[in-house]
């Protein structure tokens, strides 16, 4: 009775190593298959995503030195300092609009270089 | 559309009911509320008559509102984490609104009510209050770490804080300026084009056979303001994620 017993239980355990592998290869078929479909669907999505970040772009910038331009005048307009903190905040509206850019241009490298890097694990 | 064009003419509010003055000001049922209030309709009819089936299996409606909800979710859980989700109503609602708005703006004779930068700017400073007081009461005064940058040199420091806050301030003015923009020059741009086939046509028949050519732009224009419409409603529920992931976690 024992042998018939250990023989099946090899048995199930042959089968279930045998399964585990078939899983396994499954599995990474399926992660395969996934990333190209991912890679396939990037591309025309891109067009139009890149339409927005144009416009985004150009927008953080201009918005940076304008906020600098309100705040400059308005700081002259309540502290008679007239021009000077007008052309100092508009300076400085300038540095924020680059920092805007940088940051939302960084924010968007990051993102694909991460993608790019799930990609290849 | 006579003999003067006027592609502004699009974009002016009318009282519909007058509703007397308070304090000095106006206040009227306008073209503009009645658009927002047949989106308001419009959405919330939507999403009820496409929810209340529940089938497992969806049907056209209910998978419409699946995929709206799954955008939103997936857009809001990858850009603020899963603690962000709190957060869903109020970024759904942002994007169900500005998108209907968009989309309903493009039928002819319908107003554009995000064309006006009274209603972009009362969102995006909408978005911004929330961000600050929501901020400041998770946070504490540690939301104030949201202005100063690690490894920023000490003396530095005064210049790099007063340029982060301006790049803050900066936020709802690119949010409400952007969306804006891009819905009135759409339409004006759309009105000019149009405008050309009757000037043309006004020369007879060789002004009809040129008026193919602004009528193939105005058809190519019409597709690329549906992208449009779609673009910066996703641009703008995407940006308000993002400035509330700063508030949940504004260490830079």
């Amino acid at each position: 009775m024992a042998a018939p017993d250990g023989d099946s239980d090899r048995a199930g355990s042959a089968s279930d190593a045998e399964l585990a592998r078939r899983l396994d290869r499954l599995s990474r078929d399926l992660e395969s298959e996934k990333r190209e479909r991912a890679a396939g669907e990037r591309l025309p999505k891109s067009d139009s995503a890149s339409y927005a970040l144009a416009f985004r772009l150009a927008s953080e910038f201009v918005a940076g030195v304008l906020v600098g331009a309100a705040l400059g005048w308005g700081l002259d307009y309540v502290a008679g300092t007239s021009p000077w903190g007008l052309i100092g905040l508009l300076l400085l509206g300038f540095c924020a609009g680059v920092v805007n850019v940088v940051r939302v241009a960084g924010r968007m490298s990051a993102s694909t270089g991460a993608a790019d890097g799930s990609r290849r694990e | 559309m006579e003999d003067k064009v006027d592609p502004i003419h699009q974009f002016a509010i009318n009282n519909i009911v007058d509703l007397g003055t308070i304090g000095g000001v106006q206040l009227a049922f306008t073209n503009s509320a009645l658009f927002m209030v047949v989106i308001v309709v419009l959405i919330t009819g939507f999403m009820i008559a496409a929810t209340s089936p529940r089938m497992l299996v969806p049907g056209r409606f209910q998978s419409l509102a699946e995929i709206s909800y799954e955008f939103v979710a997936n857009m809001l859980r990858e850009s603020a984490g899963t603690d962000g989700m709190r957060f869903f109503p109020f970024v759904f609602s942002v994007f169900m609104f500005v998108l209907f708005a968009n989309v309903l703006g493009l039928f002819p004779y319908f107003f554009t009510v995000t064309s006006h930068i009274v209603i972009t700017a009362a969102l995006a400073v909408t978005i911004i209050l929330l961000v600050i007081i929501y901020g400041f009461y998770r946070n504490g005064l540690h939301f104030l770490g949201l202005f100063v940058p690690k490894g920023v040199p000490v003396y530095l420091l005064p210049l790099v804080v007063a340029i982060e806050v301006m790049s803050f301030l900066s936020r709802p003015i690119s949010l409400s300026v952007r969306l804006f923009a891009n819905m009135l020059a759409g339409h004006i741009t759309l009105k000019v084009f149009a405008s050309f086939i009757l000037m043309l046509g006004a020369f007879g028949f060789a002004g009809w056979l040129g008026a193919i050519v602004p009528f193939f732009m105005t058809v190519a224009l019409t597709a690329l303001e549906v992208l449009v419409a779609f673009l910066q409603a996703y641009v703008f529920a995407i940006l308000t994620c993002m400035y509330l992931n700063d508030a949940l976690h504004p260490s830079h």
